[in-house]
Parts: C-alpha cells; sequence; structure tokens
C-alpha cells in the first residue's frame, strides 16, 4: 500500500517549490527538515527499550516463578492480560494522577503491555523442552537449579525471543501514543502536522523502520545463541 | 496522604464528569454527562462494530478457504507479521494524510487492523484439524464443503475466537484516536482537553477501558460457549496447540 502511495505522490513532485503549499509528498522539505526527526526518533528508541527491558526483567521472573509452581500461570496470566486489554491512550491517561506527566507515565503503561507477551512465551518455551532432555538430565545428576539453567533456558530461548520480537515490534507502536502522556517520541512529530503528508510519511515512516531494525537484531542473536537450529534446519 | 487524595480526588472529579453535565473549560458550552457520553460511546460503538463486522466477512472465509485447502500458508502468517510492524496509530495518520476523514475512513483502518489476527487465527485453526478426522469424514462420504462446514469450523472455533477477541480489543482501542479522523469516538475528551479539562479525558479513558474489559470478557465466553465439547474434554494439562508466535489472548487451561 504504501508503495502505492508513494509512486502516487510522485507523478505530482514535479511541480517542485508549490509542493509543501500544495500538502504533497515533498523531497526538498524532507532534505531540509530531516533534523527535527532525529531527536523524536531516538526518544522513540528509549519508549521502546527501556520498557521491554524492564518488562522483560519482570515477566521473565514471574515466569521462572510460575515454572516452579504451576498454579501461578492462571493467575498472573489473569492479571497481566486486562493490563494488556486497557487500551493504550486510556492507560496514558488513567496514570496520571499517579505519576504525571511525562517519560514515566510512558513507560509503565508501554512495560505493563509487555508482560503478557513475554510472561507467555516463556511459560510456553519451558512446557516446549522436550521430556526425554528434561530425563537425560536428571540422569546426569543435575540439581533443579542446574536444569533450569543449563537445559530448560537454553532450549526455551527461541520462543522466549520471540516472544521478545513480539514485545518489541508491539512496543515500538504503542509508543507511538506516548506523546498522548507528555512522552514525545515520533508520535509527537506525527501530531504536530497530522495532515502535511511529508510529514506522516517520514515520522510513520522511521517508526516502522526502528520495528523492522529492532525485530532483525533480536533475529540475528537469536540465530547466534541457538546455533543447533541452524543445524536441523 | 496529601498525594493520595488529590488522586482520589481526580478520579472522584473523572467519575461525576461521566454523569454529570459541566461547563466547559473556556466557558459557554455544556460538556460531560450521560448524555454526551452515550453518544460518543454509540459513535465508538459503531464504528469498531461495522469493521468488527467487515473484517470477519472477509477474513474468515478467506482463512477457511487457505486452511482446508492448505495453500498459501505465508500470506496467512505475513499478513500478520506486517500488520504488527506498521502500528495503527501510523496507519490512521497515512489515512488522514492521503485518504481523508471521516466515518468510512476510520472504519477502513479499523478493518485492516482487524483482519491479520482473525486471519491468520482461522488458517491456523483450520489448518490444525487432525488430518485423521478430516480423512474420516471424507470416508463417511462428506464432500469438500460439508467439512469445511461440519468438520473443520467447529473445531477451528475456538481459535478463530481467540483472533476475534484479539481484534476486538485493539479495533476499540483504536477507535479511540478517532476524533483526528473527525469523528467524535470516546477519544474526543480524551483529545481535546482543551475544551474537557483533565477530569474529562480520564472519565472518558475510565469509560474506554471499562468497555474494552468487558467487550474482552464477553467475547471470551462466547469463545467458552462456541467450544465443541469434544474439545474440552482433550483439551487436558499437556495439550499442546500449534502456536506461531502470536499473543492469542486465550487463557491457558488449568496446568
Amino acid at each position: 500500500m504504501t508503495f502505492d502511495l508513494i509512486a502516487q505522490v510522485e507523478l505530482r513532485d514535479r511541480s517542485g517549490a508549490g509542493c509543501v503549499a500544495e500538502n504533497g509528498f515533498c523531497p526538498d522539505w524532507i532534505a531540509d527538515n530531516y533534523e527535527r526527526y532525529i531527536d523524536p526518533f531516538f526518544e522513540h528508541v528509549l519508549l521502546t527499550v527501556v520498557p521491554v527491558g524492564i518488562g522483560f526483567a519482570i515477566a521473565f521472573t514471574l515466569a521462572l516463578m510460575a515454572h516452579r509452581r504451576q498454579w501461578l500461570v492462571g493467575p498472573i496470566t489473569g492479571v497481566t492480560g486486562a493490563l494488556y486489554t486497557i487500551p493504550s491512550v486510556a492507560f496514558f491517561f488513567l496514570l496520571q494522577p499517579l505519576t504525571g506527566l511525562g517519560n514515566t507515565t510512558a513507560i509503565v503503561a508501554l512495560t505493563c503491555y509487555t508482560l503478557l507477551i513475554i510472561f507467555r512465551n516463556v511459560i510456553t518455551g519451558l512446557r516446549s523442552v522436550p521430556a526425554d532432555a528434561k530425563d537425560a538430565a536428571r540422569g546426569m545428576g543435575l540439581t533443579d537449579n542446574q536444569m533450569l539453567w543449563r537445559v530448560e533456558l537454553p532450549l526455551a530461548v527461541p520462543e522466549l525471543l520471540a516472544g521478545l520480537r513480539i514485545a518489541t515490534t508491539t512496543t515500538v507502536g504503542l509508543a507511538a501514543l506516548a506523546f498522548l502522556a507528555g512522552a514525545g517520541g515520533l508520535g509527537a512529530e506525527l501530531d504536530r502536522l497530522p495532515s502535511f503528508k511529508s510529514n506522516v510519511v517520514v515520522a510513520g515512516g522511521l517508526s516502522v523502520l526502528l520495528a523492522a531494525i529492532l525485530d532483525l537484531m533480536i533475529l540475528t542473536v537469536q540465530r547466534l545463541v541457538t546455533p543447533w537450529q541452524r543445524a536441523s534446519a | 496522604m496529601n498525594t493520595t487524595l488529590a488522586f482520589l480526588g481526580q478520579f472522584g472529579d473523572a467519575v461525576e464528569f461521566i454523569f454529570k453535565e459541566r461547563d466547559s473549560v473556556g466557558g459557554g458550552v455544556q460538556v460531560g454527562g450521560l448524555g454526551e457520553i452515550g453518544e460518543l460511546g454509540w459513535t465508538h460503538l459503531k464504528v469498531s462494530l461495522v469493521a468488527m463486522a467487515v473484517a470477519c466477512a472477509v477474513s474468515i472465509p478467506i482463512g477457511l478457504y487457505l486452511g482446508h485447502k492448505g495453500r498459501g500458508e505465508f500470506l496467512a502468517i505475513s499478513v500478520s507479521n506486517v500488520g504488527r510492524a506498521v502500528p495503527a496509530v501510523v496507519l490512521l495518520f497515512f489515512f488522514l494524510a492521503y485518504v481523508g476523514n471521516g466515518f468510512r475512513n476510520v472504519a477502513l483502518v479499523l478493518i485492516l487492523l482487524a483482519i491479520p489476527p482473525i486471519l491468520t487465527n482461522t488458517y491456523v485453526g483450520t489448518r490444525q484439524v487432525d488430518r485423521e478426522v478430516v480423512d474420516a469424514a471424507r470416508g463417511m462420504g462428506m464432500s469438500g464443503a460439508q467439512i469445511v462446514r461440519r468438520v473443520r469450523l467447529p473445531l477451528a472455533m475456538p481459535t478463530i475466537f481467540a483472533g476475534i477477541r484479539t481484534s476486538a480489543v485493539s479495533v476499540l482501542a483504536t477507535a479511540t484516536i478517532g476524533p483526528y479522523a473527525n469523528l467524535q469516538t470516546l477519544g474526543e475528551p480524551i483529545l481535546s482537553p482543551q475544551t474537557y479539562g483533565f477530569s474529562g479525558g480520564l472519565g472518558a479513558a475510565i469509560v474506554v477501558a471499562f468497555m474494552t474489559l468487558v467487550a474482552d470478557a464477553g467475547i471470551g465466553l462466547t469463545q467458552q460457549a462456541v467450544t465443541p465439547k469434544g474439545i474440552k474434554l482433550a483439551e487436558g494439562p499437556r495439550r499442546q496447540r500449534v502456536r506461531l508466535g502470536l499473543p492469542t489472548r486465550r487463557r491457558e487451561a488449568a496446568a
């Protein structure tokens, strides 16, 4: 769809100078104004990486707890599921009486959204460890802890990183609304000139690009840390 | 102590906004109250329902067909990956700048948003029906269409509904930014603090959150109701479902 639009506007672009006034897609304007996107872009990176990092730490801990005590899975899924259901626009508002306007509100809300995704994937990963592998580990005399860190978790890595990828792309998208919590990011640029095509293409395009880059980075990590998967593929 | 009270006060004020009219921040106009909230809520609901209906009508048949034929796996799966990479807000702003305002355009954005989870889940649900079950049905003399309608569809129901649930929640959430496209949904008080004030925004946020949680729970119950008895019985703690890394909202059964 995007390509369609770009092709469509390139035709119009020949008109040159009146481009901005005509609200076309203006490469010249973008070349002159690219600087205004640099700071928001890095704010956006921060608004993605920090929540995913904190969310991972919390969800991973919860998953390890629930792995030992399976009855915890239900309640934790329920609570994180409810948090995941609250619309982001509403969430950014509901938190403001507590945390005020700014980064804190955005980061708290965005962190909440990552919990369900990561928790669920870690649990699924741990559950899908083949019973044979666990039996063998047990037979070699590994303790519960050794088994967790040396057998179960390494085998759960692909599923775990799959969760991290979903959480990251989702957070990039949700962070585009973080400006409602006063946290800036690329969404704030969208909001500043919402109907100017060049602006929407650059700000929106950058957020899609960011999602793609982060996704590829995690995918690369996954390839590197799970060599056995490549061998079998 | 003081902060605690202030915090309760803001929420109290927000709840009052939902039920009682008041002067707008700039004065002159009456805002809030059940009348206005109801009107905004109705638009919100209407655009969401239209989008969900169209999205279901488009993606369930395609998903069933592809799943039955075992074709188009790449399409069914990559649609959901692309869907996740293009955020709803960005999509809405694209539409705003290139297509225009209004109910129809917001509905279109929401439809595009709702299709991927339903399509992927229908495909996966249809695909994962046991080969043997399908063979048995064929052996009984069922035609392709009968197999889809009477075997694959019922068995895929829980997965399809999980997709509908995911979509419905994100559609209701995204309808909140409708006012950017000139559609007065419940996002209006949230996005226009200069008229509605902070408590107006907070009040609307409470209503939106409540609506989403109710829809989520409602569809969850429907999902339970349409799950064939056989599946409920078979769903022991160890049952493994096909996962494609999608956060289906389905609660893990027991375990």
